[in-house]
This record gives structure tokens, sequence and C-alpha cells, in this order.
């Protein structure tokens, strides 16, 4: 995230791409995180437990927030435009700084790593945008997904092959010439690749037709069928949550709701507030 | 006859020089368009990294020249190649932490980036003309012709003479390697696909656990290589003087954009229009017209379209016309 007040990321309003070239240039700050602890908090396969914070020296934009999920579940986030369901899920990713609370993967206190650490203990993220490398075939995308493995990863490449048949068809292409919903797959595939012990997914239906939004939701549960648990953050909060073991509906970064995806539905408040009646 | 000696004389002093000005500048378009594409600047220092790579490579051709090793036909400087590719990855890995990994830490705009490489520029003229001197150099060794005029007049019996020089063979020898060298590396092993997934998008790199500072390190130090064998082999070709490397600057970048930035096979193809194009204006075109022309009608003047002194000013024009008309460049790099 660009700090306000960095003189080095004034670009004084150069426009010359001659000389500069701001394509595919990250925002993730590299830092060298710290290092993952026993805990014994116990609590969900994964948990974000009271969440309090925001980027860099910014205002807070989480307070006290909790996300969870369990393990063969799949937890989804939703909430109003603005309600820092993103900002939930990149604070779970590591890519906020929290002033309080912590992240726990399978009994390990994770909230120091770095987002890389994070990969490397098991942590699969989707982007919500640029979550692939356009230039390059959707073979080369699945095997950068893979790129911190050092097996042999041809079966994993053979089950997302297998899961996303489209793309083992559009492997020899550039991922940047594919649909809107099989760029998707992409990006889920290449999160799969490491084989992930969660998967976090960042709107994944955004900006698809309802056609392939429906198909996308199968292939999430599909997903979630293998075993691996799924936290995702999602705009279609009422398709979303009927697929949901698990739901947290969060207000001003704050958890104003939670609990299975179908207590929400039939909850006559949140159906009042947030699904339209 | 005349038509074979018309041919002959473009070959001679157009086709050949062209083709191997064409391979220097090629290289050293390759790496500006690695740096761009990877690093994300444009480096303004790539000229006198070139430099330092060929003073290296000179130093330890002397030494080995006083020691006695040399290299039969071919020139010295070529077993000295490899130490001046050393030195310049020192340089180039030193530079990178001391200078650009706090902008890159700071999340710096490119332009902030393309101006500190040129402060780099500056210190690294600096460093090549305190070391050696700003005068010419000459560290060619060898035998100098792999075929002389002479010979070929001789064997062929044309009134025209073709001169193939060692050093030009060199050069497009070497290039294809090189090239060839690259392209398989970035499109086949996986620390060359890794470079290409950052320059993609960093921030997916990342969250593949792509180390991004062990990308930038790779691409540093190819362009060690890159820079060291372009300043080798041009000054091989013509002379070693650490201005003239700094001028080079203007051609390369133009090839560069040429071609289209960011696309390694838009800097091969950018570097052969530029140095054909500045070739062909500033040859004396009365020999070659003398032979094709129908009697009478020779011209009298010398047909030189512009002084070699204004070589520069054809980069500049085409530059201007690429960006006028096609920013993108020839190979649709990413557009200017």
């Amino acid at each position: 995230m660009p700090v306000a007040g960095n003189p080095y990321q004034d670009d004084r309003g150069n426009k010359d791409r001659s000389i500069a070239n701001p394509q595919g240039a990250g925002e993730i700050v590299h830092r060298k995180g710290g290092k993952a602890r026993p805990s014994e908090a116990g609590g969900a396969f994964l948990i974000g437990d009271a969440m309090t914070g925001g980027y860099g020296k910014g205002p807070d934009i989480l307070h006290d927030c909790t996300i969870a999920v369990n393990q063969g579940e799949i937890a989804v986030i939703v909430g109003p435009n603005g309600a820092g369901k993103s900002t939930a899920m990149k604070a779970v990713f590591g890519m906020l700084d929290l002033r309080q609370g912590s992240v726990r993967l399978d009994g390990q206190d994770i909230s120091d790593l770095s987002p890389q650490d994070r990969v490397v203990q098991g942590m699969g993220f989707v982007p919500q945008t640029n979550n692939i490398f356009t230039s390059m075939t959707v073979e080369e995308n699945l095997e950068m997904g893979a790129f911190i493995r050092r097996d042999d990863f041809r079966e994993t490449m053979a089950q997302v092959y297998d899961l996303f048949p489209i793309l083992k068809e559009k492997r020899r292409q550039p991922a940047g010439e594919l649909s809107g919903g099989q760029r998707q797959q992409v990006a889920v595939g290449r999160a799969l690749m490491t084989k992930p012990k969660v998967l976090m997914l960042d709107e994944p239906t955004a900006g698809v037709s309802p056609i392939v939004m429906d198909e996308l939701f199968d292939r999430i549960i599909e997903v979630a069928r293998t075993g691996i648990p799924i936290l995702m953050v999602e705009q279609n909060a009422r398709q979303a949550l009927e697929i949901a073991d698990k739901g947290f509906v969060l207000v001003q970064g704050r958890n104003a709701y939670s609990g299975t995806g179908r207590d929400l539905l039939d909850d006559p408040e949140v159906r009042k507030s947030f699904l339209g009646g | 006859m005349e038509f074979l000696n018309a041919f002959v004389a473009l070959s001679n002093y157009v086709l050949i020089p062209g083709i191997a000005y064409g391979s220097q500048l090629a290289l050293g378009a390759l790496g500006v368009t690695l740096i761009y594409g990877i690093l994300r600047f444009s480096n303004f220092a790539h000229g006198d990294t070139m430099a330092f790579g060929a003073m290296v490579t000179i130093l330890v051709t002397w030494w080995m020249q006083a020691q006695g090793i040399s290299f039969g036909v071919l020139p010295t400087a070529l077993l000295a190649l490899p130490f001046g590719i050393l030195g310049t990855m020192v340089l180039l890995v030193v530079t990178d932490r001391v200078v650009y990994r706090f902008y890159r830490q700071q999340k710096a705009k490119p332009v902030i980036l393309v101006i500190v490489s040129l402060g780099v520029m500056f210190i690294m003229n600096g460093i090549v003309r305190f070391i050696i001197g700003p005068d010419d150099q000459n560290f060619a060794d060898g035998a100098r012709f792999i075929i002389s005029a002479r010979d070929f007049k001789a064997w062929s019996g044309l009134d025209e003479g073709l001169a193939l020089r060692t050093s030009q063979g060199i050069t497009v020898i070497t290039a294809v390697v090189v090239v060839v060298a690259l392209f398989w590396f970035l499109n086949k092993t996986r620390t060359g696909k890794s470079m290409r997934a950052y320059s993609d998008n960093e921030d997916l790199a990342l969250l593949s656990g792509i180390n991004p500072e062990r990308v930038v390190t790779y691409t540093w130090l190819i362009i060690a290589a890159l820079t060291t064998v372009a300043g080798v082999l041009y000054g091989l070709d013509k002379s070693f003087k650490p201005f003239t490397y700094f001028q080079l600057l203007l051609p390369i970048f133009a090839a560069a954009i040429v071609g289209g930035l960011g696309s390694p096979l838009g800097a091969i193809a950018g570097g052969f229009v530029i140095a054909f194009s500045e070739v062909t204006i500033t040859y004396a075109w009365k020999k070659v017209l003398g032979y094709l022309m129908p009697e009478g009608l020779e011209p009298d003047g010398l047909v030189q379209l512009l002084s070699t002194d204004y070589k520069f000013a054809v980069s500049f024009v085409i530059l201007l016309i690429v960006l006028l008309f096609k920013p993108t460049g020839l190979f649709k790099g990413k557009s200017v």
C-alpha cells in the first residue's frame, strides 16, 4: 500500500513510459518476518483472532475482528461495501500491520510471519485482481504456483486439470487471453499448486456473469470436498452464505454477526440489513 | 561483374559493419529491455556499465599479454572476458545492495529509480576514467582478418575487396550464442520463468513464494554478462574509450524503444534497425552507385547523406518517429 507522505512514492506526475515502467509493480512491502511460534490458544484451524490494525501508519480499519475457518469447511466473509472484508482477509495473510490480536494456523502463532513465509506455511491466497500472470501460459502459471515445491508436482497439476478441464485444453495459451471465468480458474489453480493447508479467495466471482458465477461456486465446493478449508470474501452474500458452513458479517471493520451460513440466512436482522429482505 | 563489384563494396562497407554494430547494439538493448521489464526503470548507467566491464577485461587482457598468455589467432580479450564478467557482477550486485535496494524497500516510483541510475552512471563513469583514464585504449591482438581484402581480390578476381575482420566475426558469433542462451534461460528454466513472473506481476510472484530479492540479483548478474560482452565486443571492433560508451546510450535506448521496451526480440530487431540506419545514412554511396549507374550518370559527389559526425542524429530521429507513430515499438512492447 502506498504510504502517504513518502517522497519516494511521489512520481512527480511522470507519465513517460519510455523511462519508467509501472506495469506489474507490486504493493506488498517486502519485509523480513519473524518466526512462527507454537500456540496454546487453540481455536479453529485458521483463525485471525481479535485483529485490530490498518495499513502502515494509517488509521485502524479493523477493530477487534475475528475470522476463523475449520478443517473441511467453507467460511465466508460478507458485509456492505467498505466494511473491511478484503482488509480482514489481507490481515490474516499478513499484508497489514496488526496492532492487536493474533493469527494462528494449525496450532502455530504466525502473526509475525511475512506473507511469503505464510505461503510456505501452507496458506494459498488468491487476490481479487491481478491474480494471474497474464503474459505467461496457463501451464507456466501453474508452474509458478508450485515454485516453492522442490518435489515432483505433476500429480498436483493433473488434479488441477481434473478440477478445471478447460485449463488443460488451454494450457499452452497465454493466461491473459482467457475469459474472466477462466482466468479465475487459473488463479485458483495456481494457488492450489502449493498443496495449501487452507485456501483464501478474495471475491472470486467479482466481474463474472451469473452463469459463470454459479459454475465457479460449484468448483469451489469441489475444492472444499477435497479437504481444503476455504476462507472467502464475497459480494454475492446470499449465494455465498448458501454454500458456507460458517459466515461472518462485518460492518465497519467489526464483527456484526457470525454463525453458520444457514443461521445467518435465517436471521431476520441479517436478512433485513444485508440480504435485501 | 559491375553488379558483383557493387554488391561486394556494399557488403564490405555497409552490410558487414552494420551486422557487427547491430549485434553490439542488440546486446546492449537486450540489457536495457531486461532492466526495464524486470526492475521497471530505464537504466542510464548501462553504457558506463559496459565501459566498466570492458575496462576490467582490458586490464586482465594486458596482464595476460604480459604473462605471455595468448589465445592463438583469437584475441586474448576472449580469455579475459569471464574475469570481466565476474568483476562487473561484483560491481552491479554491490551497487544494488548499497543503492537500489533502499529504493526498492521504499517502494519508490520507477521515475525515482531512473534518476538514481543517473547518479550511478556518473559514479561508474568516474570510476572507469579514474582507473584506466579517458583516452583510447588498444587491446586487440591475434589475427586481424578472417578474410583480407587482398586475398579476396586474388581469389575472386573482382576489383573490389571484401574484408571480414576477426572482431566482426567474433561479434556476430558471440551475439548469437548469448542471445540463444538468454532466450533459453528465460523460457525454459525455473529461475528464468520466475524472472518473467516477477516482471509480469510482482505481488503475485511474491504470493507464489518467489523471492523478489533473488530475482533482482539474478537480473543484475545477467545484465553484468550482457553489458560486459557488449562492451568488449564494441571495444574489439572499434576501440575502447570511456566517453564513447557513454554516447552509446542513445543508440542503445533507441534500439530498445524501436523494438518495443520490455520485448527481448524487439531489442534485437531494434539494434539492427538502428545500426543499419546509421551506417547507410552516413555511408558515402559514390562507389556502389558508380558500379550500378549507367555510364555517364555516375555521381560526382560522395552521395553521403550525413557526415559520420552526425550519426547520433540518426538514432534520435528514428526514436522520434517511433515515439510519434508507433509508441509500442515494432514488437508490441509495453506501450511507451
